[in-house]
């Protein structure tokens, strides 16, 4: 096949691969300058590296958490923790959206409390829910479902109305009940929305663990950096958050391996 | 087969409220294919909804000798994820008549009907004339006895249409269904028919009907001395 390219498809296709190449190259450097800049900062001491910490010592850091081995215990906890709270934020969102599609009375009526709690800063119910709840892990995955859920809610049900009003009419002559068309139709056809949801309900679900071990500490990465900040070990919450970057980074890229694979052609 | 007995149908919105159509009186005999045209927002829609029992008529009575309806509308609406053969299966699935035998017959529509390569690909793999013939065969798969044709030709460019046109003519004719087609378009209403109902705008009640016996294809028909003079009686009909 390749061999019967024309000059022009060659030049072409050299063409993408060089400015792949080129992307792929400036992040790369982008990363490696502010890192630099980062470690030489610290080294001549232009500004105190007790405040800035750098990057040769946050390697240090994560060296001595893994040789005191509570480096993947504390990465175990908030991973366990956000992936509960992602996984009932989402599954409680779809129940929740399904029903509010059966019923378009019950949208109505719920419409105004979805809107107020979406809007509310959930942190605000932190007092609440220690009291409520006490001050477990299940406080914590209680706050990441809290911060997720309106907005998988939401998005869910989007997706839901948003399918193609002609494919309703045509499910609709054929006769097809409400329940027929959720799952004949509604339900594949809002395959892009549910992956949308799942991408915006990782970030969520982060934010909502760690700010649920800032409230009620225990371990975890949001409780290294809680208590890193409190007694100025600056490394240990760069250290801390450098690991939610790369867990966060990892779970989103998962997310987007599945759409790849699920969402070929839906229309 | 199908009669619309002095039918009138009122839409209600906020605003207000719209008669669709009025006194509405025409019938479709067995076998026959009858294309209802009218001006453009007429409540063309609307007639094949009352027909299909999608809606109730405010007054009057529509009588009709079945229940098995398929339904064709302007988009071809098919399924982008699933493929074209599971497409024509989903009124099977739908009315719960799912069996390998009906399944089989389906199949062999398809086949009959130059699906048969495209069965296993995805509808985005197909060409506009051959989604609509794909939709077609979707709508005969549950073996209706009167088929409902809403502008099915409409959101396709010239050449296709024309030859989706004949292909849908056909197939609907050797298949012995009965067809009720509505259209703005008038050749297209033509080249089709049995029989011709002229509507007037909204409210929408009948104008005139004619019998159109000359040419047995839509080609034949085009090509008929016969086309242009019937064109230009129903074009002053409709008062375009």
């Amino acid at each position: 096949m390749k061999k019967n390219y024309s000059r022009e498809h060659r030049a072409y296709l050299n063409k993408l691969l060089k400015n792949r190449i080129a992307v792929n190259l400036s992040r790369f450097l982008i990363l490696a300058a502010v890192l630099g800049i980062w470690e030489l900062i610290a080294y001549y001491e232009v500004v105190d590296p007790f405040i800035t910490s750098s990057p040769s010592r946050v390697i240090r850091t994560l060296a001595d958490l893994y040789n005191e081995g509570t480096l993947f215990y504390d990465i175990g906890i908030t991973l366990a923790e956000t992936l509960a709270g992602f996984a009932i934020a989402v599954v409680l969102g779809y129940v929740v959206a399904i029903a509010l599609w059966l019923s378009e009375t019950a949208r109505k009526i719920f419409e105004p409390y979805i809107v107020v709690l979406n809007a509310l800063p959930k942190i605000a119910l932190g007092p609440l829910i220690i009291i409520w709840i006490g001050t477990g892990y299940e406080t914590i995955i209680f706050m990441t479902v809290l911060v997720s859920v309106i907005v998988c809610i939401m998005n869910t049900l989007a997706g839901f109305i948003a399918v193609d009003k002609t494919k309703l009419l045509l499910v609709k002559a054929m006769g097809a009940s409400k329940a027929t068309t959720l799952i004949k139709l509604v339900i594949p056809a809002s395959t892009p929305a549910l992956i949308n949801t799942l991408k915006v309900a990782v970030g969520l679900s982060w934010i909502g663990s760690i700010m649920g071990e800032y409230i009620v500490s225990h371990a975890g990465l949001g409780n290294l950096i809680s208590y890193g900040g409190q007694v100025f070990k600056l490394d240990l919450v760069m250290a801390a958050t450098f690991l939610l970057c790369i867990l966060a980074g990892g779970m989103y890229a998962i997310v987007a391996f599945i759409e790849k694979k699920v969402v070929k052609n839906n229309d | 087969m199908l009669g619309f007995r002095n039918v009138s149908y009122t839409y209600h919105t906020r605003s207000g409220e719209t008669a669709a159509v009025q006194g509405l009186t025409f019938s479709v005999d067995k076998g026959q294919f009858v294309s209802v045209i009218g001006p453009s927002g007429c409540g063309k829609s609307t007639i094949l909804s009352l027909a299909a029992g999608l809606i109730v008529p405010s007054s009057g009575e529509i009588v009709c000798e079945s229940s098995e309806f398929g339904y064709m509308l302007q988009k071809d609406a098919l399924f982008e994820w699933r493929s074209v053969e599971k497409n024509i299966f989903l009124p099977l699935e739908i009315k719960k008549r799912n069996t390998p035998e009906m399944r089989k017959k389906a199949l062999a529509l398809a086949t009959k009907y130059g699906l048969g390569e495209f069965l296993k690909k995805s509808p985005s793999q197909l060409s506009g004339g051959m989604r609509q013939r794909a939709a077609l065969i979707r709508t005969l798969a549950a073996e209706p006895e009167i088929v409902l044709l809403d502008e099915p030709f409409s959101a396709l460019d010239y050449q296709t249409r024309l030859e989706v046109c004949d292909d849908v003519q056909s197939i609907i004719k050797s298949e012995k269904k009965t067809a009720l087609l509505v259209t703005h378009d008038i050749s297209e209403a033509i080249a089709l028919s049995d029989k011709v109902v002229v509507l007037s705008a909204r409210p929408a009640k009948v104008v005139a009907e004619h019998e159109i016996a000359f040419g047995k294809t839509p080609r034949e028909r085009r090509e008929n001395p016969l086309f242009a003079s019937t064109f230009e009686v129903l074009r002053k009909e409709l008062g375009i």
